[in-house]
């Protein structure tokens, strides 16, 4: 008995507190992701944004949410139903498991696996499947231009996305996350590989179908592109699974190149501030970036956005990991970045 | 040059920068938008909003039943019947304004000689049903005794122009 309960039964109840401990926080810096964004882009208009709702509008997430949750939630006559549920949850459930083997500070890591980063990458390209079967299974004109255009854009960024990360594995000598930011100890990546880690965060705009790249859903040509046919719960979970994918590309970011849970420097009172806040603190800053580019940028015809991607990026990065690559061995820099 | 500069700028995605610091900055100056439900722009003495009938500081009703308003209005959203008083004096017995009907041109105000009619200032009187936009009498003259001192104010103010 007490075999079974410290074997099998206690491992697993802490698995699923840890896993909660990871979601619950998680689900709420979407929420309030939502609303940043509103009152950001709102600051940059010269409007105020949300704030009627709770003091400075602090409540309008959750507001939005009840409505969301309240609402009929709609499945129209031509859908392949059981797809058409399907595809949310499994943007959403895909957007949640990146999380697994994200380290928030030395040791704080769900699972940690020494193939980590292979496995983000994994998780982040079958992204592409929710949008798609949302798209197929709508049975509209624009959800199924918008998953096409979704799907083909996002292959082309991974595509750059894979060297860039090659670069950065050359650099740290390792594909374990924690340990790609240990070997930053010393130095982020993001100095002596300063052009990569801009390229990198463009295409995660485009990975995220995030301005200035959301021609997935293209709202003046394509009404609201993949998900036009969506409405109440189902849709929410494609918001949810759209902004924790943000989160978790700025992690990603954060990871390999601002130097995950690491202070800037070696001051007291840098580390006197535990890793997950310094972790958390990038991921802010990097999504305020997201934000703000939405803020600026048009939005890229599709042509320009394959140009880009094909013929910018892609010979940009092949070139990286060669240079990288012959600089590092040539001149054994792999001990020296560490 | 201009092949290097431009070469340059693009390479070091100098219009992405110029862009970005534009909008940094536009996001700490002041906000534009009024807090509208608790805040609200000034108003011209000519703005024509939600009407009413006025009446005279005895407290005896201007209109006169002239029918003037109704005659003139391109809409016809007013509607007038009117007959003798006991006293002798020509009042109205029916004043009704068809609000959904009305355009608020102004028209009737204009043509009011004892200035009896006026679109006051009040814009905000959207209602639920459509019913409550059939204004009669009784709430046109509420109206009247609501908003006195700002009609009053407003047509001292626009007199000199009139």
């Amino acid at each position: 008995m007490a075999e079974l309960w410290f074997g099998y039964v206690w491992p697993l109840i802490w698995i699923v507190i840890k896993i909660v401990l990871i979601v619950a926080p998680l689900l709420l810096s979407v929420a309030y992701l939502t609303l940043a964004e509103r009152k950001v882009i709102g600051a940059m208009h010269l409007r105020r944004g949300p704030n009627v709702v709770g003091p400075w509008g602090l409540l309008q997430p959750i507001a939005d949410g009840m409505k969301l949750f309240f609402k009929e939630t709609v499945i129209p006559t031509g859908t392949n139903r059981a797809v058409f549920i399907l595809a949310p949850c499994v943007t959403f459930v895909l957007a949640l498991i990146a999380w697994a083997v994200i380290p928030f500070g030395p040791g704080l890591v769900l699972a940690d696996i020494n193939v980590g980063i292979l496995y983000l990458f994994a998780i982040s390209s079958l992204g592409v499947y929710g949008i798609l079967m949302a798209g197929w299974a709508s049975n509209s004109r624009y959800a199924f231009l918008g998953a096409l255009r979704s799907a083909a854009q996002m292959v082309s960024y991974e595509v750059a996305m894979g060297f860039i990360i090659i670069t950065v594995l050359i650099c740290a000598g390792s594909l374990n996350l924690s340990a790609i930011v240990a070997a930053q100890k010393n130095l982020w990546f993001v100095v002596p590989l300063f052009p990569m880690a801009v390229i990198f965060f463009i295409s995660t705009l485009a990975e995220t179908n995030r301005h200035p790249f959301d021609l997935p859903e293209a709202e003046n040509e394509l009404v609201a592109g993949f998900n036009v046919e969506y409405s109440a719960m189902i849709f929410a979970l494609f918001f949810l699974g759209e902004y924790a994918n943000m989160i978790l590309m700025a992690g990603i970011t954060t990871i390999l190149f601002l130097g995950g849970w690491l202070p800037p420097a070696d001051w007291a009172l840098f580390t006197w501030i535990p890793g997950p806040v310094w972790f958390a603190l990038k991921m802010a800053l990097l999504l305020f970036v997201f934000l703000w580019v939405r803020a600026t940028f048009p939005r890229y015809r599709y042509d320009q956005l394959m140009r880009l991607g094909w013929k910018v990026f892609l010979p940009i990065s092949l070139a990286a990991v060669v240079v990288v690559g012959g600089v590092v061995v040539a001149f054994d820099l792999q001990p020296v970045l560490r | 040059m201009g092949f290097m500069d431009r070469s340059a700028r693009t390479i070091f995605l100098g219009e992405l920068v110029s862009g970005m610091a534009l909008t940094l900055r536009y996001m700490f100056r002041p906000k534009i938008t009024l807090n509208y439900p608790f805040e609200k722009g000034p108003l011209s003495p000519r703005f024509r909003g939600e009407h009413a009938l006025r009446r005279y500081p005895s407290g005896e009703e201007r209109c006169i039943a002239c029918k003037l308003c109704e005659a003139i209005c391109p809409a016809q959203a007013i509607t007038i019947e009117a007959e003798p008083r006991e006293d002798g004096s020509r009042r109205t017995t029916r004043y009704d304004i068809d609000m959904v009907k009305c355009v608020y041109c102004g028209l009737c105000e204009e043509s009011c000689p004892v200035d009896a009619i006026v679109e006051g200032p009040n814009f905000e009187f959207a209602t639920e049903t459509r019913e409550e936009l059939y204004y009669d009498k009784g709430k046109l003259l509420d109206n009247g005794d609501r908003w006195e001192t700002e009609i009053a104010e407003r047509l001292r103010a626009n007199a000199a122009y009139r």
